[in-house]
């Protein structure tokens, strides 16, 4: 399916020829080529698991492969270690920042290298190169600011700074806009148009389409180790590219359902909390699935971790089936049947240090009981059931949790709620950074909860999620609710917005 | 099976080569001093000597060939030999006897011995210091090679020796897997032996009954437990630092059990306070029991019951834990209060094993706790380690000072030698767990990415 490409005079940028690589027991690579030119954007996509971080991580010098070639500029490049691959003009930004929270943006970017004269350190003259350098890519952030008071989006831009500032070539970013709101989202992509323009090269993996449609000029997809096809962004449509990540044609992104809703299980009342928790009240009923948009930062998080006792709530009331509930911490919330999977998976939902039956049984200890001990068999039982119920992929019950590709951990956090057969559900950002595939088995997770009679209340980000998932919407802008949509059906993306950002 | 425990328990492995090394290179001559031994010089000397020679059995004092020469004595003196004379001792002892008999003009037709009066120079040249006895036979019981290591003695020396630092890293082992520290261990024995031989002494001093000596034990052991739970509570509710406010209780428990005791040692003390450090039950010590049910019960507790499983959850991932429902302020006090009754039992031993209470013992303890803990693989970052792993661990020092003393060492060579054994146990196992290359070279595998 490869696109035959004309002879040219200049050689692409970077070539990645019949790479291979296996870990043990796993084929992580078979075979996989790659060419990004100059002065595009690459679009990388592919499920969890099918070899993305493998080819990436080979290109930044962290893995070495089992056989291959990589070619940058037209001459064979030795990248053996993130050094030389800095040292051939690859720069990689991982999701997770490599910024020193206390050190301030100009040392952040000049870590490593500080400029000095006899012993110290040259301040003015970083400070000098830093603006010349945001000046460039239009970028405003004070260099003298401490990363640690910075949003994540500039934290972003910082990196992508600092990787210029040591002549990158070729940046790739992955997963760049997980955390980013749409109008931060807007200015990176202003700033990677801005980065074509100066002839880099950008690799762009992500898992949002859409962003994948706007940005890229050509994607590339892998799926099981394999390059399945690269396509000129113009030549693909949506529905095609999903078929080509998943292996099979999707009908829908979103299953469908009949929700009846019953009555109303849970109710808010003025909930406050510093100025992050505004005065927020809201209603969920039973089997009906309530969504909650808006940016990131808009205090939907903190909201929800009001309901669950995870945080002390200056004021308001929360009612459960009509009484209130007196919830002051996430003990009281589960004994009252709520429960949490929280936004930060690795922060907030796992001990990623232990094994995934030990992740499932944690808060169902109570139900495991014999006598004073745990009773670990019908902890292993009950993780089996599970495992099959929700096909998690684990090498064994005693797999470390770290090991887990994102899907799979999320299936771990999903099953130890579910075990606590809880009545009222929060998701926040259930699908964030998980693949097209495993998506889809979470919705029709979801919308089976809601058959079920639970009540369920959604927080995302992704604005087709919410709108092709929720019966009702309540969109919040900064810790207040700004509205609701009780159409769901006729809501558009824009009205959505329109609300969140005024 | 087997690899399964060693990959659990990797410092199995240190603590097997370590035995090894130091029988090997103690193996040496033992001679018995069992009563099979004394049956059997018994009857060797009566087959050959007259009821009327003069024999001179010789044993050392405070060792086994001690009660070893009593013993024969006894048997010769019932089989007939009414000359049969008793030396324990020192070798300047012996050396007098044998002199006075010079004097008297007697002569001893055997000199029977054991154990380590055998070795005694002024038996072996008996011929040359003395040639008007060089008729005299030296007779012992069949000796055969063994490492002094290995010996009974030694081993439960091992065990006198470590067991207070293996009690106390039950509780610092809990309170380390917290991701926490507990610098107060050391100052909470002093304080602990102080009270409870205060108690003792309030109650009667010397002529008090066994009783007594519980309910010295309990005080002691409940204050240390107090002042655990406020330091605990100030490290769950307050965000302070384990580290600092352990350090100030390090500080204060130190200072209280000066200022209660006025500096003094408290001797007044029952005689039935040895019991527990000193005595043995059905010929096993009861410090040997004593740690054996401990570690059995901490272990069942930590990985079979839910407040063990909440311990290394709040460790592993404190936000996490509280978010499922684990009650972490609670499971923080709750190590703190583990760790310090762990602390007052270990000062009561210690005041069993010295048979008095002195405000200042346990100096510098809670860094062998923590090395003992270290050693067995528990994670200073939290989240991991094994009780059992902790057991090896503090026998690991133990074995390291023990073997050290039999061959010998100057102690600053031990200090030096020790520290170098902990480091190297500490990387070895840094080393196996990553898959045996520097973590800098070696990443992380992941199913998927």
């Amino acid at each position: 399916m490869m696109t035959g490409q004309p002879k040219r005079l200049n050689p692409p940028l970077l070539e990645m020829r019949e790479i291979d690589k296996s870990f043990p027991g796993v084929q992580a690579l078979k075979n996989v080529s790659m060419e990004l030119r100059r002065g595009e954007v690459l679009g990388l996509v592919g499920e969890n698991g099918a070899g993305k971080s493998t080819l990436i991580k080979i290109l930044g010098g962290a893995h070495l492969p089992d056989s291959g070639s990589i070619v940058i500029d037209g001459r064979p490049a030795e990248i053996v270690s993130p050094t030389a691959a800095h040292e051939a003009g690859v720069s990689i930004i991982y999701q997770e920042f490599n910024l020193v929270a206390d050190l301030t943006v100009q040392e952040n970017i000049f870590l490593g290298r500080e400029e000095t004269r006899m012993g110290f350190i040259r301040g003015g003259q970083e400070h000098r190169a830093t603006l010349e350098l945001f000046e460039k890519i239009g970028i405003d952030i004070d260099p003298k600011a401490r990363c640690r008071e910075l949003t994540v989006a500039q934290q972003q831009t910082v990196e992508i700074a600092k990787a210029l500032s040591v002549n990158a070539k070729i940046i790739v970013m992955d997963e760049p806009t997980a955390t980013l709101t749409s109008r931060e989202v807007g200015r990176l992509f202003a700033v990677i148009r801005d980065l074509k323009s100066h002839g880099l090269g950008i690799i762009y993996i992500s898992h949002r389409f859409e962003e994948v449609f706007e940005v890229a000029d050509r994607v590339m997809v892998l799926r099981d180790a394999e390059h399945v096809g690269t396509e000129d962004i113009g030549d693909i449509t949506r529905e095609k590219l999903i078929e080509m990540t998943v292996g099979r044609p999707i009908e829908s992104e979103f299953p469908k359902r009949t929700s009846r809703p019953g009555r109303v299980r849970l109710r808010a009342e003025g909930l406050r909390r510093g100025d992050v928790v505004r005065d927020v009240s809201f209603s969920v009923r039973a089997g009906e699935i309530l969504g909650f948009a808006g940016l990131v930062g808009a205090g939907r998080t903190e909201t929800m971790r009001l309901i669950f006792g995870a945080d002390k709530r200056d004021g308001g009331r929360i009612f459960i089936d009509g009484k209130e509930a007196g919830i002051r911490s996430p003990k009281d919330a589960i004994r009252k049947r709520i429960c949490l999977l929280a936004e930060d998976r690795k922060g907030h939902g796992l001990v990623l240090i232990h094994s995934c039956r030990e992740n499932f049984g944690l808060p169902n200890l109570d139900r495991f009981r014999r006598g004073a001990f745990v009773d670990r068999r019908k902890e292993r039982a009950r993780f089996s059931h599970f495992v099959e119920r929700l096909r998690i992929k684990v090498a064994g019950h005693e797999q470390l949790v770290m090991n887990l590709s994102g899907g799979n951990q999320q299936k771990v956090v999903l099953a130890k709620w579910l075990e606590r057969n809880a009545d009222i559900i929060i998701f926040d950002e259930p699908t964030r950074g998980i693949d097209v595939g495993t998506k889809y088995e979470i919705y029709v997770l979801i919308n089976r909860l809601l058959g079920e009679g639970k009540a369920i209340i959604m927080i995302s980000s992704e604005l087709p999620e919410v709108l092709g998932m929720s019966d009702r919407v309540i969109v919040m802008h900064e810790g207040r609710v700004k509205g609701e949509i009780s159409d769901v059906a006729r809501a558009t993306q824009e009205e959505i917005l329109s609300m969140a950002i005024s | 099976m087997l690899t399964k425990v060693f990959s659990d328990y990797g410092m199995v492995l240190v603590l097997i080569v370590l035995c090894a090394l130091f029988s090997v290179l103690t193996l040496n001559e033992q001679t018995p001093t069992d009563s099979d031994a004394i049956a059997e010089l018994l009857g060797e000397i009566t087959g050959e000597f007259d009821r009327s020679a003069v024999i001179l059995v010789v044993g050392e004092a405070n060792k086994g060939s001690g009660p070893f020469a009593e013993k024969l004595r006894e048997e010769l003196v019932r089989a007939g030999y009414d000359d049969a004379r008793v030396v324990v001792g020192i070798p300047r002892d012996l050396r007098v006897a044998l002199d006075e008999m010079k004097a008297k003009g007697e002569r001893p037709a055997v000199i029977a011995t054991s154990g380590d009066a055998r070795k005694w120079g002024v038996i072996e040249g008996i011929g040359v210091r003395y040639p008007e006895f060089s008729g005299c036979e030296v007779l012992w019981p069949e000796s055969y090679i063994w490492p002094d290591f290995l010996k009974r003695s030694n081993l439960l020396a091992i065990v006198d020796r470590i067991v207070v630092i293996a009690v106390i890293a039950i509780g610092m082992t809990m309170v380390i897997i917290t991701a926490g520290i507990d610098l107060s261990v050391g100052s909470l024995i002093a304080l602990a032996a102080v009270i409870s031989t205060l108690v003792m002494k309030r109650l009667g001093g010397l002529e008090a009954p066994a009783a007594a000596v519980a309910v010295g034990f309990v005080a002691g052991i409940l204050c240390c437990g107090v002042i655990g739970a406020l330091g605990g509570f100030i490290v769950a509710r307050f965000k302070v630092a384990p580290f600092i406010t352990t350090l100030g209780v390090m500080m204060m428990a130190r200072g209280l059990a000066f200022m209660i005791t006025g500096g003094f040692s408290i001797y007044q003390v029952p005689r039935a306070l040895p019991w527990l450090g000193q005595g043995s039950s059905l010929g096993v010590p009861n410090t040997v029991i004593l740690l054996v049910v401990l570690y059995v019960l901490a272990h069942v507790f930590m990985t079979h019951t839910r407040y063990g499983r909440y311990i290394y959850a709040v460790g592993g991932n404190e936000e996490a834990a509280r978010l499922s429902g684990v009650p972490v302020r609670w499971v923080i006090v709750l190590v703190y209060i583990f760790s310090s009754l762990a602390a007052g039992l270990g000062g009561c031993i210690q005041a069993s094993q010295l048979n008095t209470g002195t405000p200042s013992i346990g100096m510098m303890y809670e860094l062998y706790v923590i090395a003992a803990v270290v050693v067995g693989g528990t994670s200073l970052s939290g989240g991991s380690g094994r009780i059992l792993g902790t057991l090896i661990g503090a026998f690991i020092i133990s074995v390291i000072q023990n073997g050290m003393n039999l061959l010998g060492m100057e102690s600053y060579t031990q200090q030096i030698v020790l520290g170098a054994v902990i480091l190297g146990a500490v990387l070895l196992d840094k080393v196996r767990s990553t898959g045996a290359v520097p973590g800098f070279l070696s990443r992380k595998k992941k199913t998927s990415d």
